[in-house]
């Protein structure tokens, strides 16, 4: 073997190294460009929100967030029914499916037989695959007028006597309301909450559970002191995400809310939220003050939803922490 | 050929349906005879008979597949967690018979503890991974669990090493420490037979050494059942050995006398690695 051969052999290595380096460099350009233009596309997003509602903030200030007025004849708006109404749909609703979601993932991860896992799973996905629309016809039409039939009247005669309580189920029982949207939206991230509390249990090894039945636990204690302390930190995150849904939903909830910009003592009574003001009246908005003022909105929704992944993520941190892992 | 080898096993094997015959003074704690076991439809276990002699450390030998830890996994009733798996044969425990579908399965995992392959201790401090199994038969004042929880991690010799951080993680203990923090876990709740799965296969020599240390002082207390593919470690801690191959009880008897003169082809075969 020559040295000639020898240093063509290292010649076209070196071109080829040169080559791979050439593509590994553009690829590295490439995806950070993608990445990039994520954070250009969120900061492009906030800061025409903050353009479109300086109108309205500059003409209500910190009032906006505060006032209950929603005049657009004499121009007053003001946040507040939207905000409550935003909130307390989504806590309730998170109420009803955090724990039948729980529930439903227990079963499939560890009592459901076999054959029956993988049905009940698909079912339960297909439910999330059910567009908004269907939701809300659906709650406007079959399940307001049911619950104005039944549950709701028994549950106001129910807390009639009870202080407080009954100030929360007053009547009368007008079907649509923050109530039944609670309920829409519960069944709208139920399948949210199963499958990803679904998929965080099936990662607690089978000899950890194995352990805990063999120091003689039951399928309950295995699973509140084993199981759930095990997964925590990935429940809150799908309940978390779940929550971030609620909060936006549009559609199915406008459909079922009644409109109404007022802060009912009843949560039977009818409300709005923040998608469902900005979905009804974006057409009918006329005027400067008015279209900031639904602009305004969007960019409360965009903060709440922003402080509720922020906490989530300093309690998944926290969580982490405290497992030590 | 083959046929002659399997004939001349089956005298032993019928010799072992009644081992009480081979050591009459001996008590059985736990007995097994005539086990098969199934998953669906593959027979893993071949008709094993064994016993367990009070307060004696039994070790299990055979290569991988033989059905040692399913046969583990008979005993404190493991596989009732999996559908498709079932056992047909006896298992007393006591005298009392293990298989019985009646039988309240989380009172005989108490009896019969375990202690698997891997570490586990469970997502809580140190103490409560103790207290925790204990809560669950006992209802014990502050002070007593305090000592409760201090006996087991000494009799699991790792007291000196954790009671400075009982309220720390379970999870942040190097693994020999995760091992033994099970292994005082299960001794916390006072069981009478423990079963070991290969409990020391993964862990680094030292902390080997310190978990084999204790089976002296446990086998004082507790009746012992151990899988190991480590057969020094079977010589040096157990009294009595048994190997299994293919999911048959090939040969048991006093642990020396396995390793010294084994009465089976087999498991002369096995114990000086010609084959498994």
């Amino acid at each position: 073997m020559s040295d000639s051969t020898a240093s063509l052999v290292g010649d076209a290595r070196t071109r080829a190294l040169k080559r791979f380096n050439l593509g590994d460099r553009a690829f590295h350009l490439i995806t950070k460009s993608a990445a990039v233009a994520v954070l250009l596309l969120l900061g492009g997003v906030i800061a025409s929100l903050i353009h479109g509602s300086a109108p309205a903030l500059s003409e209500f200030g910190f009032g906006f967030l505060t006032s209950e007025a929603w005049n657009p004849v004499t121009e007053k708006f003001g946040a507040a029914p939207a905000i409550y109404g935003t909130l307390l749909t989504s806590f309730i609703a998170l109420l009803i499916a955090a724990p039948v979601g729980f529930g439903i993932a227990v079963f499939l991860t560890e009592i459901c037989p076999f054959p029956l896992r993988r049905p009940i799973g698909i079912a339960i996905e297909l439910l999330a695959g059910i567009p908004s629309i269907i939701y809300g016809i659906w709650g406007m039409f079959v399940l307001a007028p049911v619950l104005q039939a039944t549950l709701q009247p028994w549950l106001i005669a129910g807390f009639a006597d009870i202080p407080i309580l009954n100030d929360l189920f007053a009547g009368p029982p007008y079907g649509i309301g923050i109530f039944t949207a609670s309920i829409i939206l519960s069944i709208m991230i139920l399948p949210l909450i199963a499958s990803i509390s679904r998929d965080v249990f099936a990662t607690v090894p089978t000899v950890l559970k194995e352990a805990a039945f063999g120091v003689g636990c039951t399928r309950w204690e295995v699973v509140r002191r084993i199981v759930m302390p095990y997964t925590g930190a990935g429940l809150v995150g799908g309940v978390m995400l779940a929550l971030g849904r609620a909060l936006g939903e549009t559609m199915a909830v406008t459909f079922v809310i009644g409109n109404a910009h007022k802060i009912h003592a009843s949560i039977l009574g009818p409300g709005t939220t923040i998608s469902a003001t900005i979905a009804n009246e974006f057409t009918e908005a006329d005027g400067v003050l008015y279209t900031s003022s639904l602009i305004a909105l969007g960019l409360v929704l965009f903060v709440i939803t922003f402080i509720v992944l922020a906490a989530s993520r300093l309690m998944l941190a926290r969580l982490k922490r405290q497992e030590g892992r | 050929m083959n046929e002659a080898f399997h004939n001349e096993s089956r005298p032993n094997a019928e010799a072992l349906g009644d081992a009480s015959g081979f050591f009459p003074a001996l008590p059985e704690k736990m007995s097994v005879r005539n086990l098969d076991f199934f998953y669906g439809d593959h027979r893993a276990l071949k008709s094993v008979s064994v016993p367990l002699f009070d307060r004696k450390v039994t070790a299990f030998i055979g290569p991988s597949g033989c059905g040692k830890s399913t046969l583990l996994r008979v005993l404190n009733r493991m596989y009732d967690l999996y559908p498709g798996q079932r056992a047909v044969g006896n298992v007393l425990l006591d005298g009392e018979n293990v298989l019985d579908p009646k039988l309240d399965v989380n009172a005989l995992r108490a009896r019969v503890g375990m202690v698997f392959q891997k570490p586990t201790p469970f997502p809580m401090t140190i103490y409560e991974n103790i207290a925790f199994g204990v809560r669950l038969y006992e209802k014990l004042g502050k002070a007593d669990m305090d000592e409760r929880v201090e006996k087991a991690l000494r009799g699991a010799a790792i007291w000196d090493e954790v009671k400075d951080k009982l309220n720390a993680s379970g999870l942040s203990l190097s693994g020999g420490q995760q091992q033994r923090l099970c292994i005082a876990r299960t001794v916390a709740i006072q069981p009478e037979v423990i079963l070991f799965d290969e409990p020391c296969s993964a862990l680094d020599p030292i902390s080997t050494a310190k978990i084999e240390e204790l089976f002296d002082e446990l086998r004082s207390e507790y009746t012992i059942a151990i899988v190991t593919h480590n057969m020094q470690q079977a010589v040096r801690v157990s009294q009595y050995t048994a190997f299994m191959y293919l999911g048959e009880m090939v040969e048991f008897g006093e642990t020396d006398q396995i390793f010294q003169t084994p009465r089976e082809i087999r498991t002369q075969d096995y114990i000086t690695g010609r084959f498994g």
